[in-house]
């Protein structure tokens, strides 16, 4: 690790041992993974039960169990994203800009409104829509994530206007620009291309909290994973479990891809500069909401 | 409204349930995910793939499904944990220790090389170094994020009640059941114990997190 | 009509549960009755939904012999027929049928928003619900019961369960029995009861409180592992709900629960789907309050 404050350039000598000490934790841990393995193959999770995606019982088809997963439970946690995510954003959007209001009412109570989204968890607001508000799953499912992801997003486009160089204000006032003409013209369209890997990867939040939708019987992937086994039966757990973990971590770490090949093209378009960089680190260190569910 | 106040001491042992598993797991999360930072940052390549490999799946596996594991897939494996706060504690501690690792990963990168250099150059030993210069800076960048990490776990804690923990939201459910027609009130109660916790902790992050900026 | 045809193998599938041979026809065809909007005083629940050609009816999604959904998307189980019953002798086939899954704790506002018409989801008729729904039925009367291990000795009853962990499901009503009738007995709730059997087979709980007839079906599929003891100690009659007030609509229900109940058509529904697992019961008297 050439470069890290945390150590010196290793010489020859360190880096051989370096080298045979990372083989050695490397063979521990290999084999770490193949006595686990080994326990679950003894305990009989690889047994019959897989067939359950190539033959299942109880006169179901492969293609019935397949289509459930992936076009039904998958197509309903992207249906309630890809519906959410713009809501969110433009919700964000209003309580992001009216935050930086002059007027003192205006910008105290969005920054109220958002302290309150932030500080209460998805799954309470999901429970508000469907047993206060008497919205359908879908619909309470939708309202949740909006509601928390707008707090969040309002957040990140704060701190990238906080990290945008103040002479942007300032060369926009003096071209004789009205404020809020400034902040649509000149900053936003700056800060949004600058946010946008921490915007995509806000994204796969909203897409993990999605799964929250089975607490409250949003048909999404989760639930659908868990009315299969209701079915076929709980010896089905485990196959089905996989195979839902697998469907999410291949979405998300898609999305993941995306936002830093988008990060990267835009730090070499020179849009994001090394000292705003610096900034936003410190504004938004790891993101906040990237620490949600 | 009555029946609200009629279910305070029902609201106030659930708060104290997510309070515990908060805080539980928060020092747990802390301590894994230092260790895990550590694995990052390591000179043994087959320790930095090993906690980058962890911190990914942690990362974008909802929370939902790490619950699942703990508390159903893993005794099939043949490791039976008792139910309840056990396996919500070891699921949000995994979690959340994915997100502690990456705060203070990055809390240690961002301490520039020039500092760790003009240490050694007036002459201070690696660990004169670390605990004198490197630490006290990464140590500063660190604990905003950080402590939005533990204010998202205590939020997550939330997600225990779909699986037999009685905490405030769960309690909020039963209590919703009981009193069908102040559904409105309980929820309510129940987002007020939150904003209790989470709302002090998020003016404390802002505050730390304007000092930090200011003395740089 | 390939959907139909594979709800009918599925359900075939399901009445064959625990008998070896598969060419059972435990078919139910619950053809809709020759009738029209017309027939209906104008106005009323009934002659909208007529009109219409369909029903939205909430189930649950995840009860064995109740109301159970496969991959395929189609439900089955008692309550499901019951539903089917209904939209039939309002002209409306199944096909005209929008399931949608009701959870415990979201049926009673489900009905008040109107997002669905009726609601049949092994719904425990009670005066707390009933002052924000009605119900016609009931058209059946569970109880609840125990699920134990088969090597369980100490438990025989609810009185035993003082310091053992009993698992249901969140916000249903024997959660809410457990809590308030044996507050010494450890409630621990999950989303489904499904998720109750690991944990009970583990020896992480001590048994599984709900209906005897949802816990018939998994000792059906698990008789080596699990058994039920005890007597009821509740009584649990089903009802359908609808929004309160709409008296014509309960009306109806309930005189076509009697006409079912005369002509064979509720035994053929019951023997379809938890007959197969428990004996065709008495019908419950409806009870027009």
């Amino acid at each position: 690790m050439s470069g890290s404050v945390l150590y010196d350039a290793p010489g020859p000598r360190t880096r051989r041992i370096e080298r045979i000490a990372s083989i050695v934790v490397g063979l521990l841990l290999v084999a770490l993974l193949v006595w686990v393995i080994k326990g679950m193959i003894d305990r009989g999770l690889f047994d019959a039960r897989w067939e359950v995606f190539t033959d299942p019982p109880k006169g179901q088809t492969a293609a019935d169990v397949w289509r459930s997963l992936v076009v039904i439970g998958l197509g309903a946690t992207l249906r309630a994203a890809v519906l959410a995510a713009p809501l969110a954003f433009v919700l964000a959007l209003v309580l992001a800009v009216l935050r930086t209001s002059k007027v003192r009412l205006v910008s105290g109570l969005a920054t109220a409104v958002i302290e309150l989204l932030r500080g209460v968890p998805v799954l309470l607001m999901m429970l508000f829509g469907l047993l206060a508000f008497g919205l359908t799953a879908y619909e309470a499912v939708v309202l949740g994530l909006v509601l928390y992801n707008a707090a969040i997003v309002a957040e990140i486009i704060r701190a990238g206007l906080a990290a945008l160089p103040k002479g942007q204000l300032e060369a926009g006032t003096a071209v004789g620009l009205t404020r809020w003409q400034t902040l649509r013209i000149v900053q936003l369209p700056q800060v949004l291309r600058l946010m946008l890997p921490s915007l995509i990867s806000q994204f796969v939040v909203l897409l993990k909290d999605s799964s929250l939708g089975f607490i409250v019987g949003y048909p999404e992937l989760l639930r659908t994973m868990q009315l299969n086994y209701s079915f076929f039966g709980d010896q089905y757990r485990f196959p089905l479990f996989v195979v839902t973990l697998a469907l999410y971590l291949g979405v998300n770490f898609a999305l993941t891809r995306v936002a830093i090949i988008v990060d990267r093209r835009l730090a070499a378009r020179g849009q994001k500069p090394e000292q705003l960089e610096i900034n936003t680190e410190i504004a938004i260190p790891t993101n906040p909401g990237r620490t949600s569910v | 409204m009555d029946s609200v106040i009629e279910a305070l001491p029902k609201f106030w042992d659930g708060f104290t349930t997510t309070l515990f598993l908060a805080v539980v797991s928060g020092v747990l999360s802390l301590v894994f995910g230092t260790i895990l930072a550590t694995f990052r940052v390591s000179p043994l390549k087959s320790l930095r793939i090993v906690g980058a490999t962890l911190v990914e799946i942690g990362r974008n596996t909802p929370l939902t499904l790490v619950f699942i594991f703990f508390v159903f897939i893993l005794p099939s494996m043949g490791y039976i944990l008792p139910l309840g706060r056990v396996p919500a504690i070891i699921a949000l501690t995994v979690y959340t220790s994915a997100f502690v690792c990456e705060a203070v990963r990055s809390g240690i990168n961002s301490v520039n090389v020039g500092q760790a250099e003009a240490a050694r150059a007036i002459g201070l030993g690696s660990n004169q170094t670390l605990s004198l210069v490197v630490l006290p800076q990464a140590l500063r960048t660190v604990v905003p994020p950080l402590i939005n990490v533990l204010i998202a776990l205590t939020k997550n804690t939330s997600v225990a009640a779909g699986f037999a923990v009685v905490e405030l939201t769960a309690t909020g459910r039963g209590l919703a059941r009981d009193y069908p027609p102040d559904v409105i009130w309980m929820l309510l109660g129940v987002a007020f114990f939150y904003l209790v916790i989470t709302i002090p902790s998020g003016t404390l992050a802002g505050y730390i997190e304007r000092k930090v900026v200011f003395s740089r | 009509m390939r959907r139909r045809s594979t709800g009918l193998v599925a359900l075939a599938a399901v009445a064959a549960l625990t008998l070896s041979a598969c060419g059972d026809d435990g078919e139910t065809t619950t053809e809709p009755a020759d009738v029209e909007a017309a027939d209906f005083p104008e106005g009323s629940t009934m002659a909208e939904l007529a009109d219409a050609g369909s029903i939205t009816i909430g189930t649950k999604f995840d009860q064995p012999l109740f109301g159970l959904v496969g991959p395929d998307g189609n439900p089955v189980g008692f309550d499901v027929e019951i539903g089917k019953l209904i939209a039939a002798e309002l002209g409306i086939a199944e096909d005209g049928i929008n399931w949608v899954e009701t959870v415990s704790a979201n049926r009673e506002t489900f009905i008040k928003e109107g997002q669905v018409d009726i609601v049949v989801a092994t719904y425990t008729i009670n005066d707390e619900r009933k002052q924000e729904v009605d119900f016609a039925g009931p058209y059946y009367v569970a109880g609840q019961s125990l699920l134990v291990r088969t090597d369980e000795t100490e438990i025989n009853g609810p009185d035993d369960l003082a310091g053992k962990k009993v698992c249901s499901v969140d916000g249903s009503t024997p959660a809410g029995n457990i809590e308030q009738n044996y507050p010494d007995a450890e409630l621990v709730t999950f989303g489904a009861y499904t998720d109750c059997l690991d944990p009970l087979r583990n020896g992480q709980v001590d048994a599984v409180s709900t209906d005897n007839v949802i816990l018939a079906g998994y000792v059906a599929e698990s008789p080596e592992d699990f058994q039920i003891v005890g007597d009821l100690f509740t009584e649990e009659p089903y009802g359908i709900g609808l929004t309160k007030g709409d008296d014509d609509f309960r009306t109806f229900i309930n005189d076509t629960l009697e006409a079912a109940y005369e002509d064979g058509r509720w035994a053929t529904a019951w023997e379809a789907t938890a007959g197969e697992v428990l004996d065709t019961p008495e019908p419950a008297a409806v009870d027009r309050y």
